[in-house]
């Protein structure tokens, strides 16, 4: 299974479609990074245009390397479902394009532990995808920014607040929103490996993994109280960016925030088990229709 | 008897004649020991009580130079500072020749029977509207203060004074301020929406924003260069 999975890796390295995602995501963060360090206080000052009349804030400080990098996964993590989807889409129907399953298929290999290595090769390129966000996005910015206290501009419910968190109190969160999107974007890979058994070439599951993503997030975050109530918690998308609430600090009761705690760990908690239970039923189900599949090509 | 007669009438005399001190007497004595203060640089903490805003106690440091010059810089970290601190200087409050003064009788607080007086602009285009100002009228210095500006709101200030009261400088400062609904601009942010029941609007609305300063030392009269300003 080890050189299985090895065969595999190298495959996924030697296409250029790979590369298509680490170009795009270091491309994505410098411009970032490029426009936040000519004029960051003009994003600033739309996320304060309610209050900057009543409050002074050092803006130099403000926009240091935890928040850009903040700033920067709010942005990425709703485009990296489509890199995630470019490889894992790719992963059995790129075989039956090429026409390679069949004779895959041929080795003394079983049908599962081929969809799993398949499965894991996926995984390990998101864990990847994601080392290098946390290069580009978090360390860079930390080198040309550098650190400081780091602010979150959050809408709870109808009520929006800043919250503050502690320089010393962040690289942590980053750690855990990193796990967190890791196990979250292995959904979609998951999700991709399952339509890709489907199809005859790549182009099919990969499409069709992105639309469901776009309309999935649409009905999360449309705010119609009847879908908010029934139809959002079933919907995986809801739980996407669950990393944030790695950023939402408890708070004591004259709201000044705890260094070290989370606001709500049991939702953080719930949303990664809900994810863990998408990665299983989405691989099981693959799993299943893989077992059955008659393999034509 | 003559003589005695004649003391008893000086004495009614001037008891009647000398009432207690009058306003603008108690805010000249007020104001004489602030002035001796040219400047100072105090540190401190800085809790921050507005609704919307959850940050951290900030160490702080306050600059002050004569006449008219005093800024908060937080001395790590960022720091919501109130545009409305700067009111935490008194000199321009005691400058009685820029204000009439009318007296408003006496109040008590905390127990101290305070002298207050009103104090209006004489510049028609001057910010501050009004001032009213709670005054100790037996260690000369100012316990409260409220100020009405034309464009930002009401300021409250409660003053605590202790080591630094020969100087007219308080240990601690209760600043109240009016604050803004905070909305952020729709659809900037996607945000993680954790199920927990959410706070009703109305229970936000028209919430008074709180900064309180302890002190813990001033450094007086040893000078503070003007590049910090």
């Amino acid at each position: 299974m080890w050189s299985l999975l090895q065969i595999e890796m190298f495959k996924i390295s030697r296409r250029p479609r790979t590369y298509i995602a680490f170009a795009a995501i270091s491309a994505i963060v410098l411009i970032f990074q490029f426009a936040f360090k000519a004029d960051g206080s003009s994003y600033m000052n739309l996320m304060l245009q309610s209050v900057q009349d009543s409050f002074e804030l050092d803006r130099i400080k403000a926009i240091n390397g935890y928040f850009m990098c903040y700033i920067i996964l709010n942005t990425l993590l709703v485009q990296v479902p489509i890199l995630v989807a470019l490889i894992a889409g790719d992963a059995i129907s790129g075989e039956a394009n090429m026409g390679t399953l069949r004779l895959l298929l041929t080795k003394p290999v079983s049908r599962t532990q081929l969809l799993l290595v398949k499965f894991m090769a996926s995984f390990i390129f998101t864990v990847a995808l994601l080392l290098w966000m946390a290069v580009m996005a978090l360390f860079l910015s930390m080198a040309i920014f550098g650190v400081d206290d780091m602010l979150i501009f959050r809408v709870s419910g109808e009520e929006s607040q800043i919250l503050q968190i502690g320089a010393d109190d962040v690289l942590w969160r980053y750690f855990a929103a990193f796990g967190y999107a890791a196990i979250a974007l292995t959904v979609i890979a998951a999700l991709a490996l399952l339509l890709s058994i489907y199809a005859e070439n790549s182009i099919g599951p990969i499409i069709a993994t992105v639309c469901i993503v776009i309309i999935c997030t649409i009905v999360s975050n449309i705010g119609v109280p009847i879908i908010d109530k029934n139809v959002k918690p079933w919907l995986f998308t809801s739980y996407l960016v669950g990393w944030k609430g790695f950023f939402y600090i408890g708070t004591n009761a004259d709201g000044q925030p705890i260094p070290g705690s989370l606001e709500n760990w049991p939702a953080i908690r719930k949303s990664l088990f809900i994810l863990i239970a998408h990665i299983v039923i989405l691989l099981g189900i693959s799993i299943a229709v893989f077992r059955k599949k008659d393999i034509l090509s | 008897m003559y003589h005695f007669i004649k003391l008893v009438t000086l004495f009614l005399f001037y008891s009647i004649a000398s009432p207690a001190q009058d306003i603008e007497t108690i805010l000249e004595k007020a104001s004489i020991k602030i002035n001796q203060v040219n400047d100072y640089q105090a540190s401190g903490k800085m809790k921050t009580n507005v609704a919307f805003l959850k940050v951290p106690v900030a160490n702080i440091t306050v600059y002050f130079k004569k006449p008219n010059k005093l800024k908060l810089k937080s001395e790590k970290g960022v720091s919501f500072i109130p545009k409305g601190a700067v009111s935490i200087n008194m000199n321009s409050l005691l400058e009685s020749d820029r204000f009439t003064i009318i007296d408003a009788g006496t109040e008590k607080i905390n127990n101290v029977m305070m002298r207050v007086a009103k104090l209006l602009p004489l510049d028609d285009n001057s910010d501050v509207v009004l001032s009213t100002v709670y005054i100790d009228p037996s260690n000369f210095v100012i316990c409260k203060a409220k100020t009405t500006t034309r464009e930002n709101g009401t300021y409250e200030l409660v003053m605590t004074y202790g080591k630094y009261i020969a100087y007219g400088l308080p240990d601690r400062i209760v600043f109240s301020f009016n604050t803004r609904d905070y909305k952020l601009p729709k659809g900037v942010t996607f945000d993680f929406d954790d199920g927990s029941e959410k706070k009703k609007p109305e229970d936000l609305k028209n919430k008074k924003g709180k900064a309180e300063i302890d002190f813990n030392s001033y450094s007086i009269n040893k000078g503070v260069p003007d590049n910090i300003f």
